[in-house]
């Protein structure tokens, strides 16, 4: 169907799609669990054994992104995509973007200010970044469930629009993200 | 952002109706999956399965909701202290608690049940919570009780036993009939009811045993794991009960903890009790044999004690998983549940008014 453009359509970096599909695999995994855990009494210790490190494995991967995304040129916009498509498709990359960083950082800050050990993996402890208050303890474990459900629905926005493209439109907008075949 | 477009391309041709119709419901098709998959994890397709949250639902539907206080366990007073290791642990787990050498203990002495003021009764669990600060920010929380074994085994019959003592509306008091049936449904209840019965009751919190009822595993350096229970066996000891009149005071039995750790440090000996396999490890109700392995591993001294309204105990969750590496839970199923279910009576203690501790500032000077 692209027949008629010379040469392959632009797409991101080796290491951008990299990033995407291994962090699309472990945010899923991560709000997945998340939800899971909170409403299980019997899998609940072992779902926290999960969480915790994934989040910071998520957290740690994201700032990778975000200095890859800053450093790289990106592939521009299909000609398939009106100027509000555009605007609706950046703002939404800088909610999933600010979230992947602001998520984790709200788990690790609620488990400092309720206190907690932050335990990873083992005997491997991060150190507390905010003091032990009841008050913010509260309140950033509010926050991280409403920002689980804004993740989650921005995702869910996210998907739609690729797969309304790749199925309605069909301008082949996931090769510039596709890993698997050119 | 990027503006440029690139070259333009042939788009494929406009689908039919029809075409698109189907193509617009398979996308809806996939997000709706995906979506209904989150919701089933979330439990929110299954509004009547017991959860951490109707868990503590039920302890507030038995006590009230007493504001910024413990949903199970509500009247306290914090307490500090240390532990010193006699070094004899380091055989059982790597934990560098049983090193020998000495470290740092908070602790918390209890009531078991949601009232904060209900009068101080000789027949009533208690408890003693420990938080043990280890090098590397690594920390040992335990939670355990002077009760032999514990009233139930699995997380669905402790929700049946609460459901059961909800106060009958009309009495103001728990029906005993539905009590009486739930012990019928749970045999294991009734029998460990008849060994907790039978156990000897010390005359306060100083003199008290306390002990961590679920089973543990013990990792030492080589590798080698073992279950283990452990309990906090008092150096002071027993006395006679208190007399009627000094019982009659609502906080007696706090009070008498108070008044012996002002004249002097008060101690336990840290016991581990190692199982044989095939001692029961996931049924807190079953005792293990009288002959197991005992052996004491260090002692603990306790030489403060504070009201709630200054101690940093008040906001601690005793999650009994938090745990150092060398101690790891076992197949015990109440171990995952009371993790689950401190966090949310924590959460929501923590986003509530502090109320006043029944014993006060000034009953702890």
């Amino acid at each position: 169907m692209m027949a008629h453009t010379p040469g392959p359509p632009p797409r991101f970096s080796p290491l951008a799609r990299i990033l995407h599909w291994a962090m699309a695999a472990m945010i899923l995994a991560a709000l997945f669990i998340g939800v899971a855990m909170v409403a299980s009494l019997a899998g609940y210790a072992r779902l926290v054994a999960i969480h915790r490190p994934l989040g910071i494995l998520i957290l740690v991967f994201a700032v990778i992104r975000l200095v890859n995304r800053k450093l790289t040129t990106l592939p521009p916009f299909l000609k398939t995509m009106s100027p509000l498509e555009r605007r609706a498709a950046t703002a939404g990359e800088r909610l999933l973007y600010t979230l992947m960083i602001v998520q984790p950082l709200v788990g690790w800050g609620m488990l400092s200010a309720g206190g907690y050990p932050i335990v990873v993996i083992g005997s491997l402890h991060l150190p507390a970044i905010l003091p032990a208050r009841p008050t913010l303890y509260a309140v950033l474990r509010e926050t991280h469930t409403v920002l689980a459900f804004l993740l989650f629905a921005t995702f869910l926005a996210h998907l739609s629009a690729v797969l309304f493209h790749t199925l309605v439109v069909r301008d082949g907008l996931i090769r510039r993200m596709a890993s698997w075949r050119r | 952002m990027k503006t440029d477009d690139t070259p333009p391309s042939d788009l494929p041709a406009p689908l039919g109706l029809a075409s698109l119709v189907v193509r617009v419901a398979i996308i809806g098709g996939v997000v709706g999956m995906i979506a209904g998959a989150f919701s089933y994890c979330a439990g929110w397709l299954t509004p009547h399965a017991l959860t951490p949250a109707t868990m503590i639902d039920a302890f507030e539907q038995v006590n009230g909701r007493k504001s910024g206080f413990r949903r199970n366990h509500a009247k306290g007073v914090g307490v500090s202290g240390a532990f010193e290791s006699n070094g004899a642990g380091v055989s059982l787990s790597k934990a560098s608690v049983f090193r020998k050498g000495r470290v740092p203990v908070l602790g918390r002495f209890a009531i078991a049940g949601g009232q904060p003021y209900l009068p101080d009764a000789q027949g009533k669990v208690r408890s003693m919570a420990l938080l043990f600060e280890l090098p590397g920010g690594e920390e040992w929380r335990t939670g355990m009780n002077d009760i032999p074994v514990f009233t139930v085994n699995t997380p669905e019959a402790f929700y049946e036993n609460l459901v059961a003592s909800v106060p009958d509306p009309s009495t103001g008091k728990p029906d005993p009939r539905k009590i009486a049936q739930f012990l019928r449904e749970n045999p294991a209840s009734a029998q460990a009811l008849r060994l907790i019965g039978a156990h000897p009751k010390s005359s306060g919190f100083e003199n008290d045993a306390f002990n961590s009822l679920n089973a543990f595993r013990f990792v030492n350096a080589a590798g080698a794991s073992v279950f283990v229970r452990w309990s906090m066996v008092p150096v002071e000891s027993a006395k006679p009960p208190v007399d009627a009149e000094l019982a009659a005071h609502r906080d007696y039995l706090f009070d008498g903890l108070v008044g012996a750790i002002h004249q002097h440090p008060l101690q336990w000996h840290l016991v581990v009790t190692v199982a044989q396999p095939g001692d029961p490890t996931n049924d807190a109700t079953l005792p293990w044999p009288t002959d197991r392995r005992h052996l004491d591993v260090g002692t603990l001294t306790i030489d403060r004690v504070e009201s709630e309204a200054t101690s940093p105990v008040r906001d601690v969750n005793f999650d009994p998983l938090v745990l150092p590496v060398g101690i790891a839970g076992s197949d015990d199923p109440l171990l995952s549940a009371r993790s689950a279910a401190y966090s949310v009576s924590f959460t929501r203690r923590e986003s509530e008014h502090k109320e006043q501790s029944a014993v006060s500032v000034a009953e702890t000077r």
